[in-house]
């Protein structure tokens, strides 16, 4: 789950785009509950990731998302006492106390794991195909003064993999009983902390928090134009002091989704109660907006114009 | 001019009962070349963050004195205002390379201070060509060596010309070829740029040649202050874990402890001792002044040869078999090939080579972590692997819970007494020793492992901690596979080395036969003495440490001794 290049769209698109169509999508499974809705983002998602090249990624990411939604559903259903329809009576159980099983919380279950596989896949679509050097570079333009937030946020996922390979090699080399998932979990938490810190002070003794600051003496100031000063600068580097097809495509895709989402949310395309009673709208208009997103969502990558082959 | 000044300088981390520095002070010019020496825990690597700013401003804890840096008051300026002046390379190049390739790694410095693109892609280039990395710029940097992220950690840390860099054990992950070209590079730089140079480290012998003065730290402290000969002659009777082999070798025959190599023989040729044709005409001189012998220190012992060839030679199973393995990824490079090696029970085996090699990889075969994906691996037993971080192996709150509650059968490993702390609260060694009682196992785990496997565990540690390492696996009666860059460790532990280059087996020997006649996979006492003219010849070329050195030199005392006659 770590970042390559590769010749997609989406790859060569420069940072703050990527992370704007990110955003968007996770806004758009954030605000609506609708059960068709959701599930066109997952597949959206999925979409996405085949068209950048990173599908066998997404395909292990969703290995681990999909147990996750099941553990979710299974919850809600345990413990939500809303919904009118009984399905299975448990009874008077330990701690949880009476418990009936009702169609209304299985549904709004399946619903809630569904929201947690689209906002899995969007950060590991991020995690594999937005370049971490770019955002660091982004986060210095926004003068993101710790380096300690900016090395979480950045390195976090790889440092998390490499640490967590680590660390599963060194359980098996173990004899007896291999340790808890939850102890494992917390040393994982605890080494990324630790390495994120490592990271931090090393980018504070590059001069990461000097960003934004007094020019040196050796910048050299041969475009000093109004023009380029008012210019798009998305990403870092002269390479990408003009917004790119790709970054035009992504903006444009970014405002669609997020569009299409207020519309659908206005029309009520979008709307789902699941208490007391399942509530959907009509089926053609939430499958129309649906449709929509898709198409929106994924034009972009149609456009292979310079990201090679 | 005065680049650093520290006056009462007392610093505590966060949360700490003692400081880390205490009351330090000191003065150090432009263009000096300054190595700082001391046990783990004695301040080094504080000192290093109090003068590169880290120290408050990014650790916190509690401050007293004064601290200028190139003019800048360190409390008033954060590391990154002196990070124009201070340059830093800290242990372990895989923290320290962020960025996706060395090119934006080495941008990345100057574009925070707002260099423009032009003078960037200038620096970035020049560095390069000064580090010998230009071919590695496009590379990404998850394909780079140890060695490799290390040169262009450094190439980040220089490529702004600051006026002092500070390295922290910058050595400690590379091979002793990688190792020795760092601290030539550093030399190098110090004299062509006038660059002040402040090195930390614990392998003393690799660095004090090209050092101009010594800082000794001891709990916090300064306890010396001066040239690299002087700091030796102190430290043969204050700190002996700090004298360097060679310098222990030549107190041993009564000479006055000297840094390197080249001074070493220089200093045995002014005594009389006579050397081969192939290093130059013997130079009887005028002795030097006479001083009591020192012992050389008793950790040293003999090469068990005839015990390694015994084992290797019976027809006992081996503890540990490699049948021609090989191990080729799919679409990449072959990472072991056709491997055939067999390990004796009982038998210790240093594993030795540049980074990159294979070890870590034929130590994974060991221990069943990887399969091969031709030949095979045959073990009479379990074997138990201590991987690089011994922390992988901590996931408790506790030593006593690590060790699921019987931390007390212990105390040979000097846990029993840390039962109640928790592992992330210990120290380097101690870390180490509780990851190697967790991978051993207890009695009622079954039986013993066969072979112990360790990847470079000695890695970061002073000499106090690696020497009661070396002794808890001397007390240990299986195999033991030891990965590791030290010629020194492998010198005194091992019976037998095994020299790997691009995954194959290029030299398999007794210590005497792989590290008696090398350059870089040798010891210091075995690179001073290479060439002697000696009595017993054989004797000579097994010399690798300071006491066989002595021997030898006694030897060789005598016949010049009888020659005169």
């Amino acid at each position: 789950m770590i970042y390559r290049p590769r010749p997609s769209p989406l790859h060569a698109a420069s940072a703050g785009v990527a992370i704007l169509w990110c955003v968007t999508l996770l806004t758009a499974a954030l605000v609506s509950a609708n059960p068709i809705w959701l599930a066109t983002l997952v597949i959206v998602v999925c979409g996405a990731g085949v068209l950048a090249g990173v599908s066998a990624q997404m395909l292990a990411c969703l290995r681990f998302a999909l147990p996750l939604a099941v553990v979710i559903c299974l919850i809600n259903a345990l413990v939500t006492r809303d919904g009118l329809t009984v399905i299975w009576r448990f009874g008077d159980l330990p701690v949880l106390g009476q418990t009936d099983v009702t169609l209304q919380a299985s549904v709004y279950g399946a619903v809630l794991g569904l929201r947690a596989v689209v906002i899995v896949l969007v950060a590991a679509l991020y995690s594999v195909a937005v370049d971490p050097d770019d955002v660091l570079g982004l986060f210095r333009r926004f003068s993101f003064r710790s380096a300690l937030s900016a090395a979480i946020a950045t390195r976090m996922v790889p440092v998390l993999l490499s640490d967590s390979h680590r660390l599963a090699d060194a359980q098996r080399c173990r004899p007896g009983a291999p340790a808890g998932r939850v102890q494992l979990l917390r040393a994982t938490t605890a080494g990324v902390v630790d390495r994120a810190l490592d990271v931090a002070a090393t980018l504070e003794v590059r001069g990461y928090a000097l960003a934004h600051q007094k020019p040196h003496p050796h910048q050299d100031f041969t475009d000093r134009r109004p023009t380029r000063r008012l210019r798009w600068r998305l990403s870092v580097g002269p390479a990408r002091a003009r917004a790119t097809r790709q970054d035009l495509g992504f903006l444009a895709s970014a405002v669609a989704v997020l569009v299409t989402t207020l519309l659908g949310r206005f029309l009520d395309a979008t709307s789902f109660n699941a208490y007391p009673r399942l509530v959907l709208p009509g089926v053609a208009i939430t499958v129309g907006a649906c449709a929509v997103l898709a198409v929106v969502s994924l034009f972009p990558f149609l456009d292979r114009r310079g990201v090679g082959s | 001019m005065t680049l650093v000044e520290l006056a009462g300088v007392t610093y505590t981390y966060p949360g700490a009962q003692e400081a880390a520095l205490k009351d330090v002070g000191v003065t150090i010019l432009a263009g000096e070349m300054v190595v700082l020496a001391g046990l783990s825990g004695s301040g080094k690597s504080t000192l290093l963050r109090v003068i590169n700013g880290l120290a408050p401003h990014f650790h916190g804890g509690s401050f007293a004195g004064e601290a200028h840096v190139a003019g800048l008051d360190t409390r008033a300026n954060g590391p990154a205002e002196l990070a124009a002046h201070v340059g830093t390379l800290f242990q372990d190049p895989e923290t320290e390379v962020i960025l996706g390739t060395p090119r934006a790694e080495l941008a990345f410095p100057l574009e925070n201070r707002g260099w423009g693109s032009g003078a960037v892609a200038r620096a970035v280039e020049e560095t390069a060509l000064a580090l010998g990395i230009e071919a590695l710029l496009d590379r990404r940097s998850d394909t780079l060596s140890g060695g490799e992220l290390q040169r262009v950690a450094l190439g980040a840390t220089l490529v702004g010309r600051p006026a002092l860099v500070c390295l922290d054990e910058p050595t400690s992950q590379l091979d002793p070829v990688a190792g020795d070209e760092l601290i030539g590079l550093l030399r190098r730089l110090n004299e062509d740029t006038d660059l002040t140079v402040i090195l930390a480290e614990h392998r003393l012998e690799r660095c004090l040649m090209a050092a101009d003065r010594v800082i000794g730290l001891d709990r916090g402290r300064i306890s010396f202050d001066g040239p690299p000969a002087e700091f030796l002659e102190w430290a043969l009777t204050h700190a002996p874990r700090l004298v360097t082999p060679g310098a222990q070798m030549l107190a041993g025959v009564g000479l006055d402890p000297v840094a390197g190599v080249k001074a070493g023989r220089a200093s045995l040729r002014a005594a009389g001792y006579r050397f081969g044709s192939k290093s130059g005409a013997s130079e009887p001189a005028d002795a030097p002044r006479a001083r009591e012998p020192t012992e050389a220190p008793s950790t040293a012992q003999a090469p068990r040869t005839a015990r390694s060839r015994r084992s290797r030679d019976s027809g006992d199973a081996p503890a540990l078999r490699f049948v021609n393995v090989w191990h080729e990824l799919k679409a990449g490079p072959v990472l072991l090939r056709n491997v055939d090696l067999q390990i004796a029970p009982g038998e210790r085996v240093a594993l030795m080579g540049r980074n990159g090699a294979g070890k870590s990889t034929l130590l994974r075969h060991a221990a069943g972590l990887m399969d091969p994906t031709r030949g095979k691996v045959q073990v009479a037993g379990r074997v138990a692997l201590l991987l690089q971080n011994p922390g992988d192996y901590l996931v408790h709150d506790t030593v006593d819970a690590e060790l699921r509650g019987r931390a007390a059968s212990y105390e040979h490993f000097g846990l029993a007494q840390l039962a109640k702390r928790h592992p992330r609260d210990l120290s380097g060694g101690e870390r180490q020793r509780l990851a190697l009682a967790i991978v051993l196992g207890h009695e009622d785990d079954g039986p013993p492992p066969a072979v112990i496997c360790l990847d470079e565990p000695t890695r970061g540690m002073d000499r106090a901690a690696r020497d009661e390492l070396c002794v808890l696996l001397r007390s240990y009666e299986g195999a033991v596979l030891l990965a590791t860059h030290d010629p020194e460790l492998a010198a005194e532990f091992a019976q037998r080395v095994v020299l790997l280059a691009e995954g194959a087996v290029i030299a398999d020997g007794t210590p005497a036969a792989v590290l008696g006649g090398g350059i870089y996979f040798s010891t210091e006492t075995a690179r001073i003495r290479a060439g002697l003219d000696a009595l017993d010849h054989l004797a000579a070329n097994a010399a690798l440490l300071p006491a066989q050195g002595v021997a030898v030199l006694k030897d060789a005392r005598a016949a010049i001794r009888q020659v005169g006659t």
